[in-house]
Order: structure tokens, then sequence, then C-alpha cells
């Protein structure tokens, strides 16, 4: 269908809506925490604090709206979260004027951080907690840029809800609250009293979401008796009513589930600040029970769904990730947060998922083309090509949405890390592309491993030769290395140094936030906190598992790659001959660089060689990472993903053996360096499929195509043969850039990093860098013509 | 044992048949159309290929060319006398900067399945397979043949990308291991086609006739070359000429592009077409009806 005039207004404000910093919560929260409560266990502390918030934040319903409730006092104004991380002025004053990601402050908002929250968390927030108690060693690997760290501005989240809150209102989550605190063994378990502390606050969040339900109910009945539009007096009415139902009891119809989630998604990231927005998760699956009944019932039509999910749909374009503190004015960030709403998989008894919501959901994401919330494709053996092929044509369209990923693997994944198989079958991806046990799983991702960087520190016997610091072991000097193999093995022992200092840092981040920053109302939501009696932050989860996130994989294999090919099988070069270059930068040596970037095996092309350099990284990676415990009686697992620390990470690497000029970003997730990858998206494809993406938690490859070899349906039907192909290979996730004019124009001008942008000429399709110049403008012009 | 000259291979190949393709590309062809896309493919031999903007001017080639035949222009540009050139490939393997390039590679079947392998899940998952192009593919014919029955061997779809410009006898070797022709019709009328291509039509349109007559699949193929080969009559008779044909073969027809200047220019070849416009997408659609006047499927 097409949009309704509500739906291309709400939109239309949603997308002019200018992202501005809100100092309500900060406030109430400094206000909160000033009042002398006494003896209080930090638990019902912060329950108390949320429902503080949930009992005095500005209610907000916009006109027109049909899904309500804001962070803040509008769309687009980003709360802050002092007891996190405390925004100095001049961060408020670097994000009101930054030229990319600006968010506006107000003289107000900068007034009341300057008299009320400064004063009271300079100093004390979870950020200053965090440096303080991380090791001398720990500073110096993360200014070396070796690692980051997710946790210091940002609290542990990357978690997804399931169906729980469908069957079950708060009132529901209540009694099992009171179940839970009525059978305490206070006799024999001797944490008996820390888990009626927990419980109780879990049970005050619950009261508080309800209460911030009512609110909104009164607000609608408000705004009804103010208009004088007997339509939206109507429809107020209905919100009131719906807002005075869910969340108490549990959602009746479509709508009431919708509303209920927005209850529930702003409570959780009210809270804290969560990494990667929490969302529905597999919305298809928890819609499709009401839609069927009332579409039957005939009190709801297609399009009325339709149109409450634009609401739903605008609701999170909304809000923008929350910026971080200590910005300097280069750095940008991202408004995206990563909801990522999953369509199809199968079903608990692994059949085929997709119902009539999924393509409902994949029209939904279509028209509305909104940065936020992202969307994914959950692609399984059983489901059908055809929902394969619609998701495709919204590919086609070139904003980057759906991404597309193996349900089969995902739940291979997830059984391997020892999950039941119901729960990984009910399961899927979130954030970039992580999987996880919906509803069920403290999955966190806690900072981002820079490969590439270690092998530099080990050709340096240890040193950053950016600042000439000692940080890793003495592992040799490089010109003693007999072979390749002991050139390895030093890199070996790098990369295990650093993985050390990474967990040691994060086991005592895990208790910094278990022990002062838990999370009650999160912990209500997934099983099994209440069960347990144990916060999200403490292991209450059923499943609990930590990943470190590997970034480089193709830059590091294609560096090796050289070491091995040139210095030590054809001798074309000595080692000295290739540090003076690279110390050079390649400045006077272009014919060594060219040697290196052409005459070298590199990943993404399907050959042996250098494929198997990938695969020793990623089992030396898996080795030193996978199946060491966390402190929340769970696991560290691998993924390899990038979102955009690829840049930075570069950034920090000067020259290297894959003849990359120093601080250039470095490969993107599971993907070949740009431009290495010389034989088309079989061989790339090929290539990736030989690390066995199974024993990770999430795989990120990237692949660029044109809209004009997407143009026709037979180009549709190849796009799908290509994605079942690499699923067939157990491929976890690929996403496909198709490729404006804009990057085309790139490529005129830097061929070498766009050498695998391969374009649909005429009645065949060719590498764009291979084409006369006259060629390439004449395709830049189809393709301005055909984006859009 | 069997080797033959192939000037490329492409994967991810998606217009030479059905599903995803690998198509292999021999050298040679008994044709020279005017507007051949490929024409490092026409001569049986190993061709040089020069870029010189990717030259660095390292010098690298003068120094290993065993001939003489690499020198500096009086500008300090690389220059090469190809009358001198004997196409070792010692020139080529030292420019790392690949402005220089030995066109054709003499390999043997074993060697190209290898490369045909490497995406069979592809092909098992699309109905994809191996196209043979050219050039004339079938001019290397005994390479050719052993392929199609290493493939046909392997349960491998096959595909020949053909001029029809071979003896019959050929074409009746290989076609028992011939999924598909891909069968080119460039004109009807003799005498034009000899000035366009340099051969005479008539053994090309009998062996089509005898093709059909066997009961094979094929895909006519016929590029619109403005002002060459689009006259109405032309098409006309293209139309007639298929639609009398023993069976009906639906016709891909493809507009001309002017994408293969640049390649004569790197084989240092002089190229005719410099003032043909591609045709528009509304003659296409045109042309495209005439034909199914003809009862045919345009594709």
């Amino acid at each position: 269908m097409t949009t309704t005039d509500r739906v291309t207004c709400l939109r239309q404000q949603s997308l002019d809506a200018v992202p501005a910093i809100s100092t309500e919560r900060a406030v109430l929260m400094t206000k909160f925490y000033q009042q002398e409560l006494g003896m209080v266990s930090t638990p019902v502390r912060r329950a108390m604090a949320f429902h503080y918030l949930m009992a005095n934040k500005t209610i907000y319903i916009g006109e027109g709206e049909l899904i309500v409730g804001e962070k803040e006092m509008a769309p687009k104004a980003t709360p802050t979260y002092p007891e996190l991380c405390c925004h100095t002025l001049q961060d408020f004053d670097i994000l009101d004027s930054r030229e990319k990601i600006p968010f506006a402050v107000t003289a107000a908002a900068r007034q009341a951080q300057a008299n009320i929250v400064i004063p009271f968390w300079e100093g004390k927030s979870m950020r200053d907690l965090i440096l303080r108690e991380m090791t001398p060693e720990w500073h110096d690997a993360y200014e070396a840029g070796i690692f980051t760290e997710f946790m210091e501005q940002r609290s542990p989240g990357h978690t997804v809800l399931d169906d729980k809150i469908y069957h079950k209102g708060m009132l529901d989550f209540i009694s099992d609250i009171d179940a839970a605190l009525a059978t305490l063994d206070y006799l024999n378990d001797n944490a008996a009293y820390d888990k009626q502390e927990q419980l109780k606050a879990m049970r005050i969040t619950a009261e508080a979401i309800i209460i911030f339900g009512q609110r909104h109910a009164a607000e609608a009945r408000r705004l009804a008796a103010q208009t004088r539009d007997p339509k939206r007096q109507a429809e107020l009415a209905q919100i009131a009513e719906i807002c005075a139902r869910v969340p108490a009891h549990k959602p009746q119809t479509f709508w009431e589930a919708l509303q209920y989630y927005w209850f529930v998604h702003l409570g959780v990231t009210t809270e804290l600040n969560p990494w990667d927005a929490f969302n529905p998760g597999r919305l298809d699956q928890h819609l499709f029970p009401f839609y069927q009944q009332e579409v039957a019932a005939g009190t709801l039509t297609r399009d009325q769904a339709e149109e409450l999910l634009h609401c739903f749909w605008i609701k999170f374009n909304n809000q923008p990730a929350p910026p971080k503190v200590g910005v300097t004015a280069a750095e940008s960030g991202t408004y995206t947060d990563f909801a990522q709403i999953n369509t199809g998989g199968v079903k608990p008894d692994g059949s085929d998922a997709v119902n009539e919501v999924t393509y409902l959901l994949l029209d939904v994401i279509e028209e509305m083309r909104l940065l936020q919330p992202s969307s994914s494709v959950q692609l399984s053996k059983k489901n059908p090509d055809r929902f394969m092929k619609r998701a495709a044509r919204i590919v086609r369209t070139g904003f980057g949405q759906p991404s597309i990923f193996n349900t089969d693997v995902v739940v291979q994944e997830m059984v391997r890390q020892g999950k039941s198989m119901e729960d990984a079958r009910n399961g899927g991806t979130s954030g970039c592309v992580e999987t996880g046990a919906f509803g069920k799983e403290n999955y966190c991702l806690t900072g981002y491993f820079n490969l590439p960087k270690v092998l530099e520190i080990t050709l340096n016997d240890g040193i950053d030769p950016r600042t000439g610091k000692q940080l890793g072991p003495k592992t040799g000097d490089p010109l003693t290395f007999k072979s390749f193999d002991g050139l390895f093995r030093a890199f070996t022992k790098q990369l295990n140094h650093f993985v050390n200092i990474k967990i040691r840092g994060n086991h005592v981040i895990e208790r910094l936030y278990a022990t002062y920053l838990p999370v009650p109302f999160l912990s209500l939501l997934i099983d099994d906190c209440i069960v347990a009696g144990k916060d999200y932050h403490a292991g209450g989860a059923r499943y609990n598992t930590s990943y470190i996130q590997g970034v480089g994989l193709g830059s590091v294999t294609d560096a090796l790659s050289a070491l091995k090919y040139h210095i030590y099988d054809k001798q074309n070069l000595t080692l000295p001959e290739l540090f003076e270059a690279i110390n050079a930068n390649f400045a006077g040596h272009e014919r060594t660089r060219l040697l290196l970037i052409n005459r070298t095996p590199r990943y993404g092309n399907d050959d042996e060689y250098a494929d198997e350099l990938m695969r020793q990284v990623f089992e030396t990676y898996f080795e030193a990472i996978d199946g060491r415990s966390n402190t929340k009686g769970g696991t560290y697992r691998i993924n390899l993903l990038p979102t955009t620390v690829h840049v930075y990470f570069g950034s920090v690497i000067g020259a290297m053996p894959d003849g990359r000029f120093a601080a250039k970003p470095l490969s993107e997730g599971i993907s070949p360096v740009q431009g290495a990858d010389r034989k088309g998206p079989t061989a790339v494809i090929k290539s990736a499929a030989k690390m066995d993406h199974i024993r990770t938690g999430g795989t990120l490859l990237n692949q660029k195509f044109t809209p004009q070899l997407l143009k026709d349906d037979e180009g549709l039907d190849k796009l799908v043969q290509l994605v079942r192909t690499y699923f067939k290979l157990d491929g976890h996730h690929i996403q496909f850039n198709v490729v404006d004019a804009a990057t085309l124009r790139k490529a005129q001008a830097n061929p070498e990093e766009y050498r695998d942008l391969i374009v649909r000429v005429a009645g065949y399709s060719d590498y764009f860098c291979d084409l006369s110049e006259a060629l390439q403008e004449e395709i830049i012009g189809r393709t301005e013509h055909e984006a859009f | 044992m069997t080797t033959g000259i192939v000037f490329d291979t492409k994967r991810f190949s998606i217009h030479d048949g059905s599903g995803i393709r690998t198509t292999i590309f021999l050298k040679g062809c008994p044709l020279h159309c005017l507007w051949c896309h490929n024409p490092e493919s026409q001569s049986p031999h190993l061709d040089v290929m020069l870029r010189p903007n990717r030259c660095i001017a390292c010098h690298a080639c003068l120094d290993e060319c065993p001939q003489g035949a690499i020198f500096i222009n009086g500008s300090s540009s690389v220059t090469t006398d190809l009358s001198l050139c004997i196409r070792c490939g010692d020139c080529t393997d030292a420019c790392f900067a690949e402005a220089r390039e030995i066109i054709g590679k003499e390999m043997t079947v074993a060697q190209v399945m290898a490369e045909i392998e490497r995406d069979l899940s592809f092909y098992d998952e699309s109905g994809g397979g191996v196209t043979f192009s050219g050039g004339e593919p079938l001019l290397q014919r005994e390479f050719v043949l052993a392929l199609l029955q290493e493939c046909k061997r392997k349960e491998i779809r096959t595909a020949v990308d053909t001029s029809g410009a071979v003896s019959w006898q050929t074409l009746d070797r290989v076609r028992a291991f011939t999924d598909l022709f891909l069968y080119d019709i460039k004109h009807i009328d003799d005498a034009t086609h000899k000035k366009l291509t340099g051969v005479s039509n008539q053994l090309i349109l009998a062996n089509l006739r005898q093709l059909s007559a066997q009961g094979h699949n094929i895909i006519l193929r016929f590029a619109i070359i403005p002002g060459l080969n689009d006259s109405e009559a032309n098409i006309r008779h293209i139309g007639e000429f298929a639609a009398n044909l023993p069976q009906r073969h639906p016709i891909s027809i493809l507009p001309y592009h002017a994408t293969a200047a640049d390649k004569y220019q790197r084989l240092n070849k002089p190229y005719h077409l410099t003032n043909i416009q591609p045709p528009s997408d509304t003659r296409m659609a045109d042309i495209a009806t005439i034909l199914r006047g003809y009862g045919l499927e345009v594709i």
C-alpha cells in the first residue's frame, strides 16, 4: 500500500527532527541520587531510580501518533546517562558544532549540565571507575589501538526480546516475582537475601513501567478532551484504553502488542544505555497470532496493520544513538543504534517460519526506508526462494537493508555454544551480525581486537612503532626467524598476550556493572533472572556469552601471505628491503608496493595459499578466546565484525607488508582487502566460506553490486542463488552494497581500492575499474538515473 | 596431453546461459567482425596487451626483454616493437604494475577443469555450468571436445558459444556433449556478411539448420550494430530464417556497445567503428517486436 497521510507526515517529522541533547533524564537521575535513602541495597536503589524516572519524566504524545512514548520530551531528543559517563561542557560544544552527526545543545541543557549534572557526577561515573580500575598495560594497549572497550561508555546490552511479553502482562511478571520470593530458602541458600533484593528490585521496575503506561493513558485522555477533531478524539480514546491495558496486562490486539513492546523498549533504554539498542527480534513471529486472529475476526485489515507498523518503525527512527563523551571534533560516530528486526527463519520445531506478517514487514521496510530500525532476513534452506527474492528487491534499492543471515548456521552456532535446540531456533541475530538466544541470553560484545596491529607489533619485537613503547613481550627480532613458522609463532604469542590483557580487563568491568549498576527492569525480561534471583549483569540470564570481535582478517592475511610468499618461499625480497619500504611508507618503493599488491596470493580469490593463512589466523584467534570463562558463569566466543572501527584501527598502523599505506583503513568484517579480490563474487564467497563460521557467533561479509546487475528478475534470481550457495557452504551473513554513482566516482578516482566492483555493462558484467573512462562515465550516468 | 590456448576465465558469468556459470574464453577466431568486443581473441597466437597508464617507468621490462623489443622513446615513455616480440612473457613477469599482459595461456584439460570445478556449488544451486566461448572455441576442436567430455563425465552442464563458422564434422563431434549452443547470427545477406566479418555465412547458416534439425538446444544471438546489420530488411530476414528452422529457438538481441575501443588501443589494433552509437532502448524494443512477429521468443 502507499503510506497514509498520517504516516507520511510522521515520517517526514522524524526525518526533519534535529537530534538534540535532552538533560531531563540526567537531571532526574541526579535529583534521585541526591536524596538520602539510608540503607538501601544497590539493586533496589537502581529500581527506585527507574521508578522515579518513569513516574516523573515528561509524557509526550505527538499529533497523529498511533504508537506513543518517547525517551525524552520529543522525537530525537536524546538522553544522557551520567551514572555511566558524564558529558563535559566541552563535549556538549563539540556535539553541538561538529559537522557530521551533530546533537543540538540548548542553552538550558548546557546550564542544567553545568549546574546540576556535572557537579554531582564528575569523576564519579562508571567510566571513571573503569578507567581507574584498569591496569597500566591495559591502558597502553587501549591507547595503542590494539583493542577497544565497549563498556566504557555504554552498559552491556546486545540482547533482544523473545515472545514473553505477548503472553504476559507486567502484573503476570509481578506474580512470577512474588512466587520466586515465596520460594526463597533463607535457611539453606546463603544467597537468599541477595536474591530477595534483586527480586524486590525487579518488582519495583515492573510497577514503574505500569505507571508509565497509565501516565500515557492519562495524557491521551487529556488530549482527547482538548481536540475538536472527532476522528483524532476517537483515536486518542483508543490509545488511552490501550495504555491502560498494556503493559499491565498481556496484549489482546496487534496494536496493543506493538504499544506494549514500545513501552518495554523505552524502559530498557531509559534504565541504562545498553549497547545495540534492544529490539523485538522475531517480530513477524510475535505478531502473526494477533494478525491472524484479528484479520479473521474482521477487526483488523492488512492496511491498518501496515499503518501501525509504519508508526512503530518511525518510533525507532526517533531515537538516535546517545552520543559519546570525550569526543574530539573529528569523531562523528553514527545515529544508528543497530536495532535489527528479524524476519523469517524457523519455528521452534524447525519448520519454515515465513508467514504473512513476514511479507508485511518487508513491505514496511521498503516503504519506510529509514536508517532505523535496521532489518534482517533470516534465511533457512526451508524458507521459500520468493521470500529471499522479495528481500532482494529491497536490497537493490540500495540502502543496505535488509542484511541476510543463514538461519541454519545461526542455529548450529548456538547449539555448539550449548544452547537448547528450541532456544536456538527461537533466536536470531542482532546488532550487526551477532547471534543470540533472544530473551534468554546476555551476549555481550566487549570490544574490537586489531589483528593487523598485533602483526605490526610482532614485526617490531613487541614494540609499537608509532610510540616506541614496548607493549608486548619480546618475541624476537624478525630478522632472526629462520622460517615463516617462527614468525607465526611470535604472532601467536603476541596475540595471546593482548587477548589476556583484554580478558583480564573484562573480568573487572563485568563485576563493576554487576556490583554498581544492576538492571532490574532488563533482568525481569530475560530468562532466567527471576527464577535465579540474579541480575542480568551478574549471570542471571540462562546463557552468558562474551565476545571479542576480531577486525582486519583480510588485511592480516594478506600481510602474512606477502611475508611468507615473498620473503620465505620465493625470496623476491629480503626482510630488510621490505622494512625499508614499509618504514618509508613506500615512498620511493613503488615497485615493491606493486609487487606486494599485485603479486601476492591474496584472500578473497579462492586461492588456497592465501586462504590457508586466513584459516591459520582464524584458528589462532579462536584458540586464544573460545571456551574461556567470563564472570557470569558463561563463556567467551569469537566473532568477526568491524562496524566502522576498521577505519580507526587502520589509522594507528603504519604501512604493512600487504602494500597498504600507513593509516589507511583495514579490511572490514571477513571481506577481502578493498580491491584485493579480483575473481568475482563466487571466489570471494569460496574464500570466506573456508573458515568455520559455525564456531563463531557471527561474521560479516560485504559485497558490492551496481543497481544494473540487479535490474531485472534474472539478476535478482542470480543474487538469490549466490546467497543460497554461500549459505550452503555455511556462511553466516552476507550483505549487498548496491553502489550509487557517488561510489562509482570514488572508484574512478581510486581504482586500486575498488578493483572488486562489478558493474553490469551491457549484455555482460565487468569490473568497473577495467572500463574506459568514457564507459565509466556512461555507467555513472545510468546509475544516477536508475538509483532513484 | 591435449592443451589449448585460453585467454580468459570468467567466474560468476551470468549472461552466457542459465544460472551462474564459468565462461572459458578460447583464443582464435575465423571471423573478424568489425565490432568484435574481444579483439584479443581473434589471433590464435599469444598477444601482448599494453596499458601505458599503469606504467610507473621502472623500466624492468627493458632489462628482461631478450629481443631488445622494448625501448625508451625520446619522450621517455616505454615503447614496444611488437614485430620483434616473441611473446616469451619475461617482460610481463617483471611488470608488477601490470601495464603489460600476455593474452593467452597454454593450459591442459586438467588445469581448465580445475578452474571450472571451483564453482560447482554455484552451478548446483543455480542450474549453471560452464560456457566455452572465444574467439571461436571450436577452432580448438580437440581441446574443447576433451573438456566437454570431461564435463559430462562429471555431470557439469555445458554450453558452447559459437559463430558456427566451423565444419559440420566439428559440430557433429561436440554436439553430443553440449547441452546448449549459443549461436551467433550476424547477417543474412552473404555479401554483406563477408564485408562485416570477413567470411561467408553459407556454412554458418547450414550448420545452424542442421543442429536445429538434430534437436539441439540453441539460443540464437543477434548483436544489433546500428548501420551495419540493423536494417529492417536484415532483421526481417533473420526473423524469417529463424522461424523456418526445424525447431523454434529463442533469440537474444544484444545492443552494440563501444566497450571494446580501449581494448583495440591496448592491442595496437585499429578500431573502425568510432562513429557508431549504441541503439536506444526503444530501438531495441522495436526490433524485438519485429522478431516476435515471426513467432520468435525474444530474450
